[in-house]
């Protein structure tokens, strides 16, 4: 407490800053005046606000009654709209039971209990004379117990405490297998089949007329062991164009079929499904954070955060008229990871 | 009947079976087929119907879409958008545009039912396109809720939101809400795509799943929020929002009280 | 002390003290009602925020508890057959369909899931309401920096909480919400693929991750807060509470209510108000529909998807970074090194790191900034009315312009729809104010408050104005000023303005380059400084003008005439 001589009301009130002297300040007027409130003088007051009290109270027990009330004689019958009707009277029969006795306890306080503000000084956090006390104590530990004189037992000790911890870290590992490459392919491979999401029926060229969207998922993938982790990567949005307003560059010439294409739906920013297909612009919209991708330039990002195109599934049509893979997605679909090159 | 059977040795009586046989051959097959192209065009126009059509063509539309619908840089050609597309867009209230926007709005409709229908017909005159649905595909009650949930989140949630309350679009673009849609509404936007929303022909969704979106649609909408007032529907924005506003309002309120002398 | 002497000596005559006798003889409480029974605490409004987070959290532990007893956070699959129509026959996960269950078929267990939520946003609002109050007045200076960094970690830890609270129902928006964090963690380099295989147990999504988060959710988070609020609490009640500068109070006494009974009472009722707030809102308005948004499944999501509004604002940073600058650059680098080419992708690690890496260090190190910069290390239990610190309430609300405006962003797609503007355009404009805006906010709250010191003084000097025009017997106009009274005036004047400083030279008379940064500092501080007014000030203004003031003489001579 050594700067804390300022502030005390008998010397100067004001706090002492540099350049500022301290000397002509104003004086600290001690509280104002108390003032009598209307149920300290009039008896009349002090028995409306007790009676008050008591019916915030009184409010407080029904409203444990309806919650009672709402619980058993409120019986649920797959309706919504009786859901609704008990949910609002538990609500209210709990929010009056609260509030009935908590505005009680705070009008209490409020009207009836002494309202004079007090004063109490603040003390010391700690003495300086304990604290040099404190000091000398832990200066005597040590000393005693020597580790500053034995420098190769406490170098020992470091080490050997730094190392302890380290099987706890270890011991995670079994948390999930190593990444390996799985995050570089997927489900899809050549000639299988593209089926709609989530029935998994097979999709024939002819259906897919022009501005049309389908939600696509590999056939066979709801048999699948791992459904969800293979569904994940492998799910394909597939769009038929004006096949004059695609521009596939070189080398992706027979990647799509008579202006069908199928895009990864797997956002290349962090993975949300870029679903939200524009079929009169051509764009492709993620709706978690707005990475749009253009159709027209093979998915190609024209706004928002996605630094990298939409990964294209290579398709054709089978014999009998099906729209089937050539092969897998050329490259890793979905976001960016470390090994991913 | 007795007549029939009188006639059923007449010469030229295998000839009128072989018809008939052709002729139900025919309308079996065109049934099955229309059923993959769109609805049976069950509602039937009148040539009257198509005539009084043009003429509110020419005098309301023709400015945008050009004469005989045939487009102008104002707007889109309409061969071949069938009547559905003109039930939605002029039923709905978007068309005739008001003004040039990102997409059409919805506002009161400006053409009575009958007008409508009229212009509908007059627009399928022009070539064939997904024509106004059946009453009885309609029917939600018919549907099977759960599985239209499914294809709904599969198919129209990442546009038209989880709960039908409408999102964003790029540029100034968006997906309504669906809330107070009516059936035959949703159902042609679903066969036509209207403006930048997919076509979702039935070959992708049969009408059978169509119902079924519908009828998901429609049970989300009559039982409303077990939990009160829904806030929008619009996910944790608007519950940030109502807390922030809302709920810390009356908190800072009971603390105002909580502190104040008592008079 | 309860040798039999003792016994003997102290004969309670009361009840009460029977009970008190019993209880401190065999434990020893009477000391602890020595020292907290007639404590004195403050009281104000703004100090109430720290109890709204303490009971909401109690309400959290208490539905919390409920909750547990029906949730069941395993992922395997399963057929709902609960009493929710739309969703009946549909696969899902455990976990969601007993989620469902509580909310249809436990009776009550809506309202508790309403309960639980609802808290666990206003739980993080008023920890974020309570920090911009201790910063805003300085309650952070010495001797409470320790409790600062405290209160700023059960922030930190509130947003876990939250966090794994809202992943756990395992409905799409929260499977959403996982695969955002997969994408975040996976951006991160050299261990961000491993990390994300030891969270998920494997590839996303997984069966492992709901168990994970939920002894994350419901022990190790919960068990960290409560200790922290132990730590808070008991730095509290050593320190004392601070209070408001003004007539009676000083650095070395607090003035407020003793504990026993009022403010004991206050708070302990204002649990229940709290509570029964949080009731009604249950009672009436939904929150987190997870019956609108259906199982998780890899390929559907909801436009609109978002967190909770704490996590908000790193979603917001994450939509705001453009990942492609032009047509032929962009933040994923692919980087050569001597083993293979690596991928660096700065357009995910940036926004998810970087705004709430400076937003939590800068709040973390301010105490000590502030106290480097003014060279001020006493005590300070007296607080600061924020239009006296100019420059600290200006990087307040720089902080706060910016945080909100990542916030906006991340409900740029809804700003969209609802404002009728495209969402794009919407994206730029937040671009810009989140570099500009903190900018604009500083300057902004700086020059408010100088005005509103100066606004002080006049007040003190020449009292407040009344609206009254009054004409004097020699033609001029005035406005009557009512003065102040000497309470109202010592709470205008009683504050501290410091000034800028030039560089101190150290004993060898060199002045070092951080002492140089630090007078330029201190200049940037204090540089436009309002002084308090005083005593002779106030006697020259009464002096001179003599007009201006309503003094008894004009009063007289208004009333003349």
């Amino acid at each position: 407490m050594a700067d804390n001589s300022h502030g005390s009301p008998d010397t100067s009130v004001t706090v002492a800053t540099p350049g500022q002297g301290g000397v002509d300040t104003f004086t600290n007027p001690g509280l104002p005046p108390h003032r009598p409130r209307l149920a300290d003088t009039d008896p009349r007051a002090e028995k409306r606000a007790e009676r008050q009290v008591a019916l915030l109270f009184f409010i407080s027990v029904l409203g444990t009654l309806l919650f009672f009330f709402a619980y058993f004689f409120i019986p649920l019958n797959d309706t919504i709209e009786r859901l609704r009707l008990q949910n609002l009277a538990l609500g209210l029969g709990t929010a009056f039971a609260m509030l009935g006795i908590g505005v009680g306890i705070v009008h209490w306080a409020k009207t009836l209990m002494p309202d004079h503000e007090l004063t109490e000084e603040r003390h010391a956090v700690t003495d300086e004379k304990d604290r040099a006390e404190a000091e000398q104590i832990v200066g005597t530990i040590l000393d005693e117990s020597g580790i500053k004189r034995r420098p190769l037992i406490r170098n020992t000790l470091i080490g050997a405490a730094l190392l302890a911890p380290l099987p706890a870290i270890a011991i995670f590992r079994d948390l999930g297998p190593l990444p390996g490459d799985a995050l570089k392919h997927t489900f899809w491979d050549a000639g299988m089949r593209l089926t709609r999401d989530p029935s998994g029926t097979p999709i024939k060229a002819s259906d897919v007329t022009v501005g049309s969207a389908f939600h696509v998922i590999p056939e066979g993938l709801n048999e699948a062991e791992n459904k969800l982790e293979e569904k994940a990567k492998a799910v394909v949005l597939l769009m038929r164009l004006d096949p004059e307003s695609l521009n596939p560059s070189e080398g992706r010439e027979d990647w799509g079929y008579d202006g069908i294409v199928a895009y990864s739906k797997i956002c290349t920013h962090v993975g949300c499904p870029v679903a939200l297909y524009e079929q009169q612009t051509h764009h492709l919209l993620c709706p978690c954070h707005q990475s749009t991708f253009d159709l027209e330039q093979e998915c190609k990002v024209i706004f928002g955060p996605a630094a990298r195109p939409l990964p294209q599934l290579p398709i054709d049509v089978d014999d009998e008229g099906y729209l089937i893979a050539r092969s897998d997605f050329q490259e890793p679909v979905g976001p960016s990871f470390w090994e991913r090159g | 009947m007795k007549a029939l059977s009188q006639r059923r040795r007449h010469p030229l009586a295998a000839i009128a079976l072989l018809l008939m046989a052709l002729l139900m051959v025919g309308a079996i097959y065109s049934a099955a087929s229309s059923a993959n192209q769109a609805q049976a065009q069950t509602e039937s126009f009148s040539a009257n119907d198509a005539e009084e059509g043009e003429k509110l063509f020419a005098a309301n539309c023709a400015s945008c879409h050009g004469l005989g619908a045939s487009g102008s840089s104002a707007g889109p050609s309409l061969v071949g958008v069938g009547a559905a597309s003109v039930d939605f867009q002029v039923g709905s209230g978007r068309m005739p545009l008001q003004m040039d926007g990102p997409q059409a709005q919805v506002k009161p409709v400006q053409f009575t039912e009958e007008q409508t229908r009229q212009l509908a017909a007059y627009v399928a005159t022009l070539g064939a396109g997904p024509a106004i649905p059946d009453e009885e595909i309609l029917d939600a009650s018919e549907g099977d809720p759960a599985n239209g949930g499914e294809l709904f989140r599969v198919n129209c949630a990442m546009c038209h939101n989880a709960a039908a309350a409408g999102g964003a679009l790029t540029r100034g673009k968006f997906a309504p809400s669906l809330e107070g849609s009516s059936e035959k509404h949703i159902y042609e936007a679903m066969v036509t795509g209207p403006q930048n929303m997919p076509v979702f022909n039935d070959a992708n969704i049969s009408p059978e799943d169509k119902q079924d979106v519908i009828a998901f649609l429609k049970t989300i909408e009559e039982q409303g929020s077990p939990g009160g007032a829904d806030l929008g529907s619009l996910g944790p924005v608007s519950e940030g929002l109502f807390i922030w506003v809302a709920g810390l309002g009356v908190v800072i309120a009971f603390t105002v009280w909580l502190t104040s002398r008592s008079s | 002390m309860s040798s039999s002497t003792a016994i003997n000596a102290y004969q309670p005559k009361t009840r009460v003290g029977r009970v008190t006798n019993f209880v401190d003889s065999r434990v020893g409480g009477s000391g602890m009602v020595k020292e907290f029974g007639r404590k004195i605490f403050p009281d104000h409004w703004t100090f109430m925020f720290g109890e709204v987070a303490l009971y909401t959290f109690v309400i959290l532990l208490i539905s919390g508890t409920f909750l547990t007893f029906f949730f069941d956070p395993s992922m395997a699959e399963t057929h709902y057959e609960g009493s929710y129509l739309p969703l009946r026959g549909v696969e899902m996960s455990v976990a969601y369909a007993s989620s469902l269950d509580i909310s249809f078929d436990v009776r009550g267990g809506l309202f508790m899931r309403q309960v639980h939520h609802w808290s666990a946003l206003l739980f993080v609002a008023a920890n974020a309401v309570h920090m911009l109050r201790v910063f805003f007045t300085g309650a952070f200076r010495r001797p409470r920096e320790l409790n600062w960094v405290v209160g700023t970690t059960l922030l930190i830890m509130g947003l876990a909480a939250g966090f794994t609270g809202y992943s756990l129902p395992d409905d799409l928006l929260s499977g959403n919400g996982l695969r955002i964090i997969d994408g975040v963690v996976k951006s991160i380099p050299v261990i961000g693929t491993y990390i994300s295989f030891f969270l998920f147990g494997g590839e996303f999504p997984g069966t492992a991750i709901i168990g994970r988060l939920y002894v994350l959710h419901i022990l190790l988070i919960p068990a960290v807060i409560l200790l922290l609020i132990g730590i808070h609490l008991f730095m509290v009640v050593i320190h004392k509470h601070t209070q408001y500068p003004g007539p009676g109070r000083t650095n070395t006494n607090v003035v407020g209510y003793p504990v026993g009974p009022v403010y004991a009472a206050k708070a302990g009722g204002f649990f229940f108000i709290v509570f029964g707030i949080v009731a009604a809102i249950s009672a009436a308005f939904t929150i987190n529909p997870i019956w609108n948004y259906g199982p998780y499944d890899p390929s559907p999501v909801s436009a609109g998807t978002q967190p909770d509004w704490y996590i908000g604002w790193v979603d917001g940073a994450l939509r705001l970074m453009p990942g492609t600058v032009g047509s032929n650059w962009d933040f994923e680098w692919n980087i050569p090194f001597p083993w293979g080419v690596n991928t660096l992708s700065l357009n995910v690690l940036f926004p998810a790191l970087v705004p709430a890496g400076i937003v939590f260090t800068l709040m973390l190190a301010w105490p000590w900034i502030e106290s480097w910069v003014t060279k001020d290390k006493r005590e300070h239990h007296l607080l600061d009315r924020p239009r006296n610190a100019p420059t600290r309430t200006a990087v307040g609300v720089a902080g706060v312009v910016f945080y909100c405006v990542m916030w906006a962003a991340a409900s740029s797609d809804l700003i969209a729809t609802h404002f009728l503007v495209s969402l794009n355009d919407v994206t730029y404009w937040l671009r810009i104010l989140v570099i500009v805006g903190p900018v604009i906010g500083f300057m902004i709250a700086r020059r408010v408050a100088l005005a509103l010191q100066r606004k002080d003084r006049e007040i003190a000097l020449h009292g407040r104005e009344t609206g009254r025009i009054v004409r004097l017997p020699h033609g001029e106009f005035i406005e009557v000023h009512e003065p102040v009274d000497e309470y109202k005036r010592y709470q205008l004047v009683s504050f501290e303005s410091p000034e800028a400083y030039a560089p101190v030279a150290d004993g060898n008379g060199h002045v070092s380059r951080s002492e140089k940064l630090r007078s330029r500092a201190s200049r940037f501080f204090f540089e436009d400084r309002v002084a308090p007014v005083t005593p002779s000030e106030l006697h020259a203004s009464h002096s001179g003008h003599h007009g201006e003031i309503a003094n008894t003489q004009d009063r007289e001579s208004i009333a003349s005439h």
